[in-house]
């Protein structure tokens, strides 16, 4: 028996148990392989159920159990971090024909592995408001902020923040499909989606890529300046300002 | 706008965004306490327990193939557009499997 042909069975019900299993008697454990078979699905099951709790209520508990299985079963794990297991669901998702008519379930995939990333993401202290004070107008413009390990942004043509509200925080569900960007911050301990002002997620990819706050503000459209900055303060997302090249 | 305005303007978004956070009592940011290994259920739990499960039996639910079931939970309550797949992240889409 090869670990491919066990594999194989393990993956696929309708294959029977490889042979060569056999209990302390002697005897064909193919029973006892059927066991484990189900095991196996059942708790890679609610590693996706627990994964992506938001995807499980817009499809419905019996919807989502039977279409866990069959991404199971395309994508069985490739690494034993179970909190990791899931990373291949936007793409199920985008391909899976059942749900094809609800286009927004790949992005709300996408935030929801996202919240677990930035959960296990490392700690980072933010910088004082008094350093921040400090920096001149110039030196403001060519430095370069170290946003926290923590952060993450989603950019989307459908309003995922509202949709992941309404089903976590209870908020009222959207009436109509506009995009929303979102970026997910860990000031503690739990990572929090946050909406951003439209046309501001250019600003904080350009950051994330290590640019000068002026070279950031070119990466895309007008937004609310004012409005990010707080909420990058307030969610304690920049871990330190560095100076860049000053002119 | 020119350079040296904008440069102004950055830095007074700076300050306003300053002013208005650190206006809020900064004591109430340090009244967490460390709870290693607690997380409300469905929030940003940990998944200590997956792979773990000790379900039993030979067998499986829904070994059904056929796909009679359809999505019945709370996108029923959104009146979304259907839209086409594919968006402005189609870039991200179409990298090889790594």
């Amino acid at each position: 028996m090869s670990q491919t042909e066990f594999r194989a069975a393990l993956l696929n019900p309708e294959r029977p148990a490889p042979a060569g299993l056999a209990d302390p008697q002697g005897r064909p454990a193919g029973r006892r392989f059927d066991v484990y078979r189900n095991n196996v699905t059942v708790s890679l099951t609610e590693a996706l159920r627990q994964a992506f709790p938001v995807i499980r209520k817009l499809v419905g508990e019996e919807f989502f159990t039977a279409m866990a299985r069959e991404h199971l079963r395309a994508h069985p794990p490739t690494s034993p971090l179970m909190m990791h297991y899931g990373r291949d669901m936007p793409e199920f998702l985008e391909n899976f024909p059942p749900v094809q008519h609800l286009g927004y379930l790949p992005d709300i995939a996408r935030l929801e592995l996202a919240l677990r990333e930035s959960y296990h993401a490392a700690d980072a202290t933010s910088v004082s408001a008094e350093a921040l004070q400090a920096l001149s107008p110039d030196t403001l413009m060519a430095s370069r902020p170290t946003l926290a390990p923590s952060l993450r942004l989603i950019r989307s043509r459908w309003p995922i923040h509202a949709i992941w509200s309404a089903n976590m925080r209870g908020t009222e569900a959207p009436k109509s499909a506009v995009a929303e960007d979102v970026l997910i911050a860990r000031p503690d301990y739990d990572p929090e989606p946050h909406r951003l002002p439209d046309g501001a997620a250019p600003f904080i990819a350009a950051l994330m890529q290590g640019a000068a706050v002026a070279e950031a503000l070119e990466a895309g459209p007008e937004f609310d300046l004012t409005a990010t900055l707080g909420l990058l303060l307030a969610t304690r997302a920049i871990t330190a300002v560095n100076p860049g090249d000053q002119t | 706008m020119s350079h040296s305005m904008k440069t102004l303007a950055v830095a007074g978004s700076l300050a306003a965004a300053l002013s208005a956070h650190f206006v809020t009592p900064a004591a109430a940011q340090d009244d967490k306490e460390k709870c290693f290994g607690v997380a409300l259920a469905g929030k940003n739990d940990c998944a200590a327990g997956p792979g773990t499960t000790c379900a039993g039996t030979s067998k499986v639910d829904y070994q059904g193939n056929a796909w009679t079931l359809v999505p019945a939970g709370t996108c029923e309550t959104m009146e979304l557009p259907d839209g086409r797949m594919g968006s402005l992240e189609a870039l991200d889409r179409d990298l090889p499997q790594g």
